[in-house]
């Protein structure tokens, strides 16, 4: 499955090596780690708590895996996104292609993070010496994920 | 037309419930339609689900646009922004 949503944390050594397994066709492996900081918005967070919409988180989060699969020439993709409660320094979110070359598996891996990040139903709410609060949705995510976008055709 | 709602997160909170299954009239059509049916509850409702406030809205698990066909059956979400990862 290249899709898991789960509430134990993850090896991504250990993630890694089962996709690479069996492989040596790859020559590449990109891979990135979300951690949860000590730190937002001008506040320490003491503790986070994620939350996701079951069925539609899988849904969403495959179709972004076969569509990036489809832009760029890599083998292989996963995602391991935890959900529940979590303190300072505790890992969110593993996302690993592996491919032929460095360039296509880094785009993919950079492209299934901003659109996870715009797209996947998980919110989170954070814990502050001020009180909790969800975390607002940051319009430089929304840019971020933008790049990706075909040009719009100018058709008058 | 009988149709399952989902509040989530923030939404969620406050409105005071995670979800409901509601039989709404065939004359709400759309995702629209279906949210000021909703806002017309009033007080938390009216402005929690207001026009002009940062919401998301997903039919059948897909994430949907205003005027997106709300049918007997489907599973129609609101929610938040998301902020994962």
């Amino acid at each position: 499955m290249p899709v898991r949503i789960q509430t134990q944390d993850f090896d991504a050594g250990a993630e890694i090596a089962a996709l690479r397994r069996g492989n040596p066709k790859i020559g590449a492996v990109a891979s990135f780690i979300g951690v949860c900081r000590d730190a937002n918005d001008g506040d320490a967070v003491t503790k986070m708590t994620l939350e996701h919409y079951p069925g539609m988180t899988e849904k969403a989060l495959e179709k972004i895996v076969a569509e990036a699969k489809q832009r760029w020439n890599v083998m292989e993709a996963l995602v391991v996104h935890r959900v529940g409660e979590f303190k300072p320094s505790d890992q969110i979110v593993l996302v690993v292609v592996t491919g032929a070359h460095r360039g296509e598996a880094f785009a993919a891996c950079e492209f299934i993070m901003d659109y996870l990040k715009t797209r996947a139903p998980f919110w989170k709410k954070e814990e502050t010496p001020q009180g909790a609060r969800w975390v607002e949705a940051r319009a430089s995510d929304d840019e971020a994920a933008q790049r990706w976008e075909p040009p719009k055709s100018s058709a008058a | 037309m009988k149709v399952k709602v989902l509040y989530f997160a923030g939404l969620r909170e406050r409105l005071g419930k995670s979800g409901e299954e509601l039989d709404v009239s065939p004359a709400v059509t759309t995702v629209a339609g279906l949210r000021t049916l909703l806002m017309a509850r009033g007080g938390a409702w009216q402005t929690a689900l207001a026009q002009g406030k940062a919401l998301r809205v997903a039919v059948n698990q897909e994430l949907a646009q205003p005027t997106t066909p709300v049918k007997p059956g489907d599973e129609v979400a609101f929610f938040p922004p998301v902020t994962g990862g």
